[in-house]
């Protein structure tokens, strides 16, 4: 009896030449996976250059401005520089100059970068549990106001102790609010996306009301401007790269990143997030195995809420140092983590770079950071980003669509490949 | 019947995928007015060669000729101008639409060119159904119709394309057995109006039912093409398989133990609210085998989630080995000793997008060594699941492979050697072998059969009368949520089947 050919490997072939076809089929999903996101932003970014070749711009002109703006430049201007050793005296050498423009430009991306991660993972920590969190907009704000609050207050605390202080505080915080949503769907079943949208507004309003004339947090020093105390010299995160007086890089970008791996390890290495894996992937599979999906979706909400408590902590403590009622109007960041998680495929590493791209984006098309020659209002410049930010999120949109052929191929692939028993 | 014309041949077709030869030099042919069934287990390679001939796959080699001549179908739109038709497992219906509407879809009949001429399409489906004898509401809508009715407005649009050559891709799969007999009906009326058929299955009780010639597949290669006459299920078996298959279970006498699964006046509400176990008594003792048949939703699937803390218990009471489990959760029930083979294994049975160690350490995944203190260790997944895929002769991937990827047979083996490798006192075995082919449910039958001697207690729940009876030590009938009889291994068919329907012989008799 001639067998069929690789189809028929026994279970274990752990050689990469003798790979059978459903391990083939499975590596081929994980690089679409890959190009996938890729092709997305290209496209959004082509697409955009389209939206400025028909304003009567030069596209090239405009992205080599937002590229600028970026500072990502920074990286490859090699050379030979002493620089200072962050919270020392000491210098040494070092191959890229820390203190040119192009650093500055990098900068302000990264200190994007870091709250932007941390509300992309409020998103994706919940979407891997099939929970749709929109709510990470009000998580940013309690997170936000608890470290306001604490960061204006409590003077008298050891510096180290002030900020972690805060920042639990506000993680917890995050973690509440959220985890009203995750109790909610849990108990009754109300729907997430409602239940977070509604506490998006209510955190706004309580925003609105602490912060505004009157309101029991208002700035005690300016009685007549809505915003808030400002928080202490101790309460501040250390710069560590960059003029503290002028918006340098603090130390929330480590704590964004220790929430990456925390993330990651979360998902894959514990019991916790294979509950979660499971719960999001098949509730009902879930159910059946024994796993109980309403503490699931509550612990999920809960913790996608720290990730975005924390956000809002460190803008806070980092480089804002107070709320004001514009500033509530104003802030989206929460909402800029949605299309993160998305276009970061609800991974770790999917989510840190999306958040760089997003950072230098917003970044890089800030007004100042386009070229003056390219528009003659330099607002255009900041419609542009933020027709480009929805750009990508309408590219996301196809990306689904390029999923859904790169399935179609995959299926066709797996007619021919399940094997015969 | 051999005098008839040939009117569709396959020469030498050869698709190959990477790292996969689908279809190796398979000839076919197709004579007017017969039913040529196509036969071969799950990944024989049956689809591929018809989605060659339905122009959604290009061979590698080989040609088509119909009608003798030689044609090349790169398209379904092709294939459907030359006649072709083709039902698919799962249908292609809008079922916000009507009966007619879904028929004439694509090839609608026009007024002044661009309005939907409904009323000469409703016209149109009912001359078609009329004239092929179709009992069916051109006007009714596709959400509102039976799973039967959807296959038969499957089958009227492509006699609307004025197809004479049909593809049926597993029809029988979604139908009941008396929707499945009136599919044959239709089937047999086509054949007489001149349609021919390439009816693609591999349950082989309806192939000899409904075929004029069976042509077996096995792994990409065409095995033979013989006559309905004369060919018997074990012979197909065989060549479908490529060895003897025991269609009957080989099994020893059981050995009864102490009861392990006791159920006491066990009632249970189903989803609507209304009463669909309505106090059900039983016991199961270790080393043997319950069956528990009923036609659908007689209440054995609410039952079953109950028995597994799925759905709560309204009265009465269950115990596993005599600890009280009324009111436990899943999780606690799992832990004391019951095994749980889902009805939906890829509803419940499985997380497709998890690997299959993920999926075999589901009831493992919180206890040492697979964690400690809320830590997997991954490594241990692997090297277990490892194991146990070779111990169950699992193929199709290793221990990373995503479930999804694996046949159903596969995943199904998957199921079981979780369940088993739990080692539980008590396994619930629901519909155990839906949807797999021979050779898969030879193997979930000679294992459960294994468990029992090991001492295991098996609650077996099916709809397929074979199975209960093949399998089962004793049996119990169930009828609107009741235990309406039990019978030994030597009930008849025709006792069970007549209990099944809430009769007893006495009462058929006076009828």
């Amino acid at each position: 009896m001639t067998s069929g050919p690789t189809a028929q490997q026994p279970a274990a072939a752990p050689e990469p030449e003798s790979l059978n076809a459903a391990e083939r089929l499975a590596r081929w999903q994980r690089a679409g996976g890959v190009v996938a996101p890729v092709l997305t932003a290209v496209l959004a970014f082509l697409a955009g250059g389209l939206v400025v070749l028909a304003t009567g711009h030069s596209p090239i002109k405009v992205y080599a401005g937002i590229w600028n703006g970026t500072g990502l430049e920074w990286f490859y201007e090699v050379g030979s520089h002493r620089v200072g050793l962050p919270f020392s005296d000491a210098t040494l050498w070092f191959p890229w100059d820390t203190a040119s423009r192009s650093a500055e430009n990098l900068q302000q991306t990264l200190l994007l970068t870091s709250t932007l991660i941390l509300t992309g993972l409020a998103v994706a920590f919940a979407f891997r549990c099939g929970l749709f969190n929109i709510g990470g907009q009000g998580q940013y704000f309690v997170g936000a106001y608890f470290a306001i609050w604490i960061g204006s207050s409590f003077g008298e605390l050891n510096s180290f102790v002030h900020i972690t202080f805060a920042l639990v505080a506000a993680a917890l915080a995050g973690a509440a609010w959220a985890g009203i949503a995750g109790i909610l769907k849990a108990t009754v079943g109300a729907h997430e996306v409602i239940t977070t949208i509604m506490l998006n507004w209510v955190a706004y309003y309580v925003g609105l009301y602490l912060f505004g004339q009157g309101g029991p947090l208002q700035n005690e020093l300016q009685p007549f401007s809505p915003t808030s105390n400002a928080v202490v010299e101790g309460a501040r995160l250390p710069v560590f790269w960059g003029d503290p007086v002028l918006q340098g890089l603090h130390v929330g970008l480590f704590v964004a990143l220790a929430a990456l791996v925390a993330f990651w390890i979360i998902i894959n290495r514990t019991t916790l997030g294979y509950e979660v894996r499971a719960v999001g992937f098949n509730p009902e599979a879930a159910r059946y195995g024994g796993i109980s999906v309403a503490r699931n979706y509550f612990l999920a909400m809960a913790i996608a809420g720290v990730f975005a408590g924390l956000a809002g902590a460190i803008d806070m403590l980092g480089w804002r140092f107070s709320i004001g009622f514009s500033d509530i109007q104003s802030s989206t960041i929460g909402f800029v983590g949605i299309a993160v998680a998305l276009l970061g495929r609800n991974t770790a590493l999917g989510v840190g770079l999306s958040a760089l791209v997003f950072g230098a984006l917003v970044n890089g098309t800030a007004t100042r950071n386009i070229p003056v020659d390219a528009f003659e209002i330099p607002e255009q410049a900041g419609n542009l980003s933020l027709t480009i930010q929805a750009l990508v999120l309408l590219f996301i949109g196809a990306d689904i669509v390029i999923l859904y052929l790169w399935a179609r191929a995959g299926q066709k692939l797996r007619v021919g490949t399940s094997s015969p028993l | 019947m051999s005098d008839r014309p040939v009117v569709l041949e396959l020469r030498g077709i050869t698709k190959r995928f990477p790292g996969v030869l689908a279809n190796d030099h398979i000839g076919f042919d197709l004579r007017a007015g017969e039913v040529h069934a196509l036969l071969g287990e799950n990944g024989a390679g049956k689809s591929t060669l018809m989605n060659v001939l339905y122009g959604l796959y290009h061979p590698d080699e080989g040609e088509i000729l119909i009608n003798g001549e030689p044609v090349r179908i790169h398209s379904p739109k092709e294939a459907i101008e030359r006649g072709i038709g083709m039902v698919h497992q799962h249908f292609m219906l809008i079922p916000v639409m009507t009966v007619a509407e879904n028929i004439v879809l694509a090839a609608e009949p026009r007024r002044a060119g661009v309005l939907l001429d409904y009323v000469s399409a409703r016209k149109r489906v009912e001359d078609i159904a009329s004239a092929f004898n179709f009992a069916i509401d051109p006007q009714a809508l596709v959400e509102n119709i039976t799973v039967g009715q959807q296959q038969r407005v499957e089958i009227l649009k492509a006699l609307y394309r004025r197809a004479d050559i049909l593809i049926l891709d597993e029809p029988t799969a979604v139908l009941t057995p008396q929707e499945a007999q009136e599919l044959f009906g239709i089937l047999r009326g086509l054949t007489r109006e001149g349609m021919s058929i390439v009816f693609i299955s591999h349950k082989l009780n309806e192939v000899l039912e409904i075929a004029d010639r069976i042509t077996v597949l096995r792994r990409g290669k065409k095995i033979e093409t013989l006559p309905v006459a004369g060919a018997t299920e074990e012979g197909l078996a065989r060549l479908m398989v490529g060895r003897d298959v025991l269609l009957r279970v080989d099994k020893a006498t059981p050995k009864p133990g102490d009861p392990l699964l006791e159920v006491e006046d066990v009632k249970v509400l189903d989803d609507r609210g209304l009463e669909a176990v309505r106090g059900v008594s039983l016991q199961v003792r270790a080393g043997e085998i319950v069956g528990i048949a009923g036609v659908d939703g007689n209440g054995q699937t609410e039952l079953v989630e109950a028995l597994t803390g799925l759905r709560s218990i309204q009265a009465g009471e269950f115990r596993v080995a005599g600890r009280r489990l009324t009111g436990s959760s899943t999780h606690r029930i799992l832990e004391s000793g019951i095994g749980h083979i889902p009805e939906d294994r890829q509803k419940r049975g499985l997380v497709l997008e998890f690997t299959l160690a993920e999926n075999l350490a589901f009831h493992e995944f919180d206890r040492a060594p697979s964690s400690y203190f809320g830590w997997l260790r991954p490594g241990r997944l692997i090297s277990r699941a490892r194991r146990i895929l070779q111990e169950f002769d699992v193929r199709g991937g290793g221990p990373q492979t995503p479930a999804k990827s694996l046949s159903g047979g596969n995943q199904q083996k998957v199921v079981v050697a979780r369940e088993v490798a739990n080692d539980p006192r008590v396994l619930i075995a629901a519909q155990p072998t839906r949807g797999l082919d021979v050779g898969a449910i030879e193997f979930v039958h000679r294992r459960l059969v294994e468990e029992r001697d090991e001492g295991r207690a098996v609650l077996l729940v099916s709809l397929e009368l074979d199975e209960i009876m093949s399998l089962s030590d004793r049996t119990l009938v169930m009828y609107e949520g009741e235990i309406v009889g039990e019978f030994g291994p030597d009930a008849t068919e025709q006792e069970l089947g007549v209990a099944m329907l809430g009769g007893t012989l006495d009462e058929e008799a006076v009828a």
